[in-house]
């Protein structure tokens, strides 16, 4: 799993939603790792997330890149197997199993059938892969080459190179300023040393939340749970991260690039998780740039002006402040055009706030689509391994419908006039023309 | 490993039994297809039209996906984008899309808002209002998602590329976004002509899948979608792709980094079957082959190419058997550094190649179906996907009932029918290449008209 789709992941749990929640059980392992499980016994099929406080902002200085090896490279070997007997034992009882990063957490997932013949192989090699990978010399150098052929082809995508730049502008000397999988210099410079060291300090019970969701009663899933990652070491939890700079000035960045579309990306730090002015945030962006082709930022550029194809802005929560992240693209002679209307809706936002119409729409949509969030097993699971990773409380998609119902104009207008700050957004913009 | 191998059996039959599929069809000619699955007070609608790309004439190409567009800016009941905002403000997420057969509209909404969906759907359907200023700034909104999916992407132009090489006749070998000359001369007339011919109930097909019991929901699509008048779409005869008679290739030098290949075969599909001597099972048989070479990490493409040989940074297949013409065995993949497309080529083939002069193993067949059974329950975790594999073999004219056999007849394949659709269609004759080769990255310039031997620019 890629980077980018766990970063979606907390997307949807940013905008999560009637009625209650699926019923958690919440127990603890005894090496400290913390278990969550929804029993879900329609269909014959099991999942298992673990997730670790092991994303690339805990990437050793100068060698951006581990965590993701790190994780990318569970299934290259452990003792006794090589990475084809690992993919032919899932594959052969129809498992699925995959394991990537954020900025944050770095996730390995199960899907299985829950019948015992199938399901209990499967258990017994994620275990195995989980507690004692070997990160073979050689299987490191073809994945390290993998990864700077996927880098090279970031860098003929617009859209890729202009993410890469924001985050990099925005965050300065922070470990969220790298991207996930490193860049060429720091790929160059990783050892085997350093992902073993790497899994040692971080693959432990302090540092783990373990998600079951599907077909299991709360016996077999206190069983399951035990023998995934029950014999991981105790280890600790690594510290609190470096704090975020606020921003207290503008700029832009432009970067050349042959193409026929600017891409550009607006914003500045913006909330963490658990932050208390995160529901009126949430709730004002959506009228803002987060509810698709009903949002105002939509129905200027696009609807109205006919500039763009995509344009949105959302916040992303993370441990520590996530961008506020405002996008966009256009044909390159359009760019001055549509950066100047995109900065007038957001000033004037900002300044006079929601209409109790807009307000009221809102609302509706995020608690009406409530149910939309949970409809399947995967997104229950989804949603449990925030809910743990971010320590929330176990009663959030429970209290979620009430606390956006309570949410009033005046909150919102305040919140991001507090958290908001047009004058001192960094924009990126990517593409050709002068 | 038999004991494995019964269970898996015994539960595809135990999930056939389970199928909760029904369907009517209203007095317009409207089909109504509802699946129920009750272990979320959800509900999924699409609505499929059964017009896609493949009906462009040349000159028109991207019309389908531009209407698809157009549906959203009001009927005389409901201004522009109207559509968008009822369904958000009912807790609905809703989009569309357009293939080269298909043209389909979807809500996902909390059971009760049903009505809602049908309601606006079926006002759509007959009372679309066009205007020249709304489309107009629809078509540059269309340009700017050209620019963005392909005309910025050098791989999505080397598709482009490839697709107009390994057709001659058939329209598959159009975009479905349509060359951007055909975007700027597209007029509101063209639009309401295609809406006219295409947009009517004998020519669509509601799909519903979730928390809802048949009967009402049938009852409901009669209140709605009943009144609307029908009229016959007006269909044009299908084009037939002459066989390919030998090898063809492309090249496209384009600015990039990163060198790219496209590989196709010419494959029948579960429409073939019946004609020009496609048997049923072969489509099967052409799955499997897939899984076989591509279906994962221990499959021969990623064990043999990516980690032993190291000479595939990526490589990936793609081969559906549900559409409405024959389709394409495709294998896109990038070279490890150090590595040429040409010798990327070369190894592919190979395995091409032994795939049609060895059998299969038995344990490679026993994987690829174990994982035909389990993908197939681990489908059911999501209702907008079951409604999506129902409505796709409905819209390209099969019966939705291949679903309840879908297992049964992989699991019927064996090694040697895999051989003979290796034999018989992964052969150089029915074979087309397309390579990336990357140019330098001139900054600051846009990326010129692509020299592309005539692709985009008509």
């Amino acid at each position: 799993m890629s980077a980018r789709i766990l970063l979606l992941i907390g997307l949807l749990l940013a905008s999560a939603n009637a009625l209650a929640g699926p019923k958690i059980q919440h127990w603890m392992l005894s090496n400290g790792a913390r278990v969550y499980f929804v029993e879900s016994r329609e269909l014959p099929m099991l999942q298992v997330r673990v997730v670790f406080d092991a994303g690339s902002s805990r990437d050793p200085v100068e060698k951006a890149g581990v965590a993701n090896l790190t994780a990318a490279m569970l299934d290259e070997g452990t003792n006794g197997l090589t990475a084809d007997d690992i993919a032919s034992r899932f594959e052969g009882v129809g498992a699925e199993f995959g394991a990537g990063i954020d900025r944050d957490m770095a996730s390995v997932n199960l899907r299985s059938l829950s019948d015992s013949a199938l399901l209990d192989p499967a258990l017994d090699l994620f275990a195995r892969v989980l507690a004692a990978p070997a990160y073979p010399a050689e299987n490191l150098e073809r994945q390290r080459a993998q990864a700077l052929v996927s880098l090279q082809k970031d860098a003929q995508s617009p859209g890729a190179i202009a993410e890469k730049a924001f985050y990099r502008e925005m965050y300065g000397q922070h470990p969220y300023a790298s991207d996930p999988p490193g860049s060429e210099q720091s790929l160059k410079a990783i050892t085997r040393g350093d992902l073993l060291a790497f899994h040692r300090r971080h693959y432990v019970g302090a540092n783990a939340w373990v998600v079951i969701v599907g077909d299991a009663s709360k016996r077999r899933a206190r069983n399951i749970a035990e023998r995934v990652i029950g014999k991981l070491p105790a280890g600790k939890a690594p510290p609190p991260l470096p704090p975020v700079r606020t921003l207290y000035s503008g700029w832009q960045k432009r970067i050349n690039f042959p193409a026929t579309q600017t891409h550009i990306n607006m914003g500045h730090p913006g909330v963490r998780r658990g932050d208390p002015d995160y529901f009126p945030l949430y709730v004002g962006n959506y009228i803002l740039g987060g509810g698709g082709l009903v949002s105002r930022l939509s129905a200027e550029v696009r609807e109205k002006h006919g500039l763009s194809y995509s344009v949105y802005s959302y916040f992303l929560p993370l441990r520590m402040p996530g961008p506020l992240f405002i996008g966009l693209q256009t044909k390159n002679a359009q760019r001055d055009q549509a950066l100047k209307l995109v900065r007038q809706v957001i000033s004037d936002y900002v300044a006079k706030g929601p209409t109790d119409a807009e307000l009221e729409a809102a609302k509706k949509h995020i608690t009406g689509s409530f149910p939309l969030r949970l409809d399947s097993n995967g997104k229950i699971a989804e949603n449990l391994a925030v809910i743990g990773f971010y320590g929330l409380p176990l009663t959030y998609l429970d209290d979620f419908i009430p606390r956006v119902e309570a949410v009033t104009a005046a909150q919102i207008r305040q919140a991001f006039r507090r958290r908001v700050h047009p004058e001192h957004m960094v924009t990126v913009t990517v593409g050709g023309g002068r | 490993m038999s004991h494995k191998f019964s269970w898996l059996l015994l539960l595809s039959l135990w999930l056939t039994a389970c199928s909760q599929t029904h369907e009517t069809t209203l007095d317009n000619g409207l089909r109504v297809i509802v699946h129920e699955d009750h272990r979320s007070p959800v509900v999924v609608s699409q609505i499929w039209y059964q017009v896609g790309s493949q009906d462009e004439p040349e000159g028109r190409t991207g019309i389908s996906h531009v209407l698809e567009h157009m549906m959203f800016k009001g009927t005389a009941k409901h201004g522009p984008n109207e559509f968008s905002r009822i369904i958000a403000e009912n807790g609905g997420r809703e989009n569309a899309f357009t293939s080269y057969d298909y043209t389909a509209y979807f809500q996902q909404l909390e059971k009760s808002r049903l009505p809602i969906a049908f309601e606006l759907e079926a006002d759509r359907m007959q009372n679309l209002v066009l205007t020249e200023a709304e489309s107009s700034k629809e078509i540059k909104v269309v340009m700017e998602e050209r620019r963005l999916r392909t005309e910025d992407q050098p791989e999505a132009l080397v598709g482009e590329k490839f697709m107009t090489t390994a057709y001659a006749v058939h329209p598959y070998k159009h975009p479905v976004i349509g060359w951007m000359a055909d975007l700027q001369s597209m007029t509101v007339k063209d639009l309401r002509d295609w809406y006219g011919r295409y947009y009517t109930p004998a020519n669509a097909i509601l799909v519903v899948t979730g928390d809802v019991q048949p009967k009402e929901v049938f009852a409901l699509a009669q209140k709605h979608f009943g009144p609307v008048p029908t009229r016959s779409p007006v269909k044009t005869a299908e084009a037939v792709e002459p066989p390919q008679k030998s090898e063809r290739r492309a090249r496209a030098a384009l600015p990039a980094e990163v060198p790219y290949l496209l590989l196709g075969y010419h494959a029948p599909v579960h429409a073939s079957a019946g004609r020009n001597e496609v048997a049923e099972w072969e489509p099967y048989a052409l799955s499997i082959l897939g899984g076989v070479l591509d279906g994962g990490q221990a499959a021969r493409f990623e064990r043999e190419l990516v980690r032993d040989k190291k000479i595939a940074s990526s490589i990936d297949l793609d081969y559906s058997a549900v559409s409405r013409s024959p389709s394409m065995l495709l294998i896109e993949a990038t070279p490890a550094n150090g590595h040429t497309t040409a010798e990327l080529e070369k190894a592919i083939r190979a395995q091409i190649e032994r795939i049609r002069n060895e059998p299969v193993s038995t344990e490679e067949l026993k994987r690829v179906k174990a994982q035909v059974v389990a993908g197939n329950v681990y489908s059911r975790d999501s209702v907008f996907y079951q409604a999506m594999q129902i409505g796709r073999l409905a819209a390209v004219g099969l019966d939705w009932r291949l679903l309840d056999d879908y297992v049964k007849n992989l699991n019927a394949v064996n090694a040697e029918q895999v051989q003979t659709v290796a034999r018989k269609y992964l052969v150089d004759t029915n074979l087309t290449v397309a390579v990336l080769d990357p140019q330098p990255m001139a900054k600051g310039k846009p990326r010129s008209a692509p020299r592309m031997g005539g692709g985009h620019v008509r």
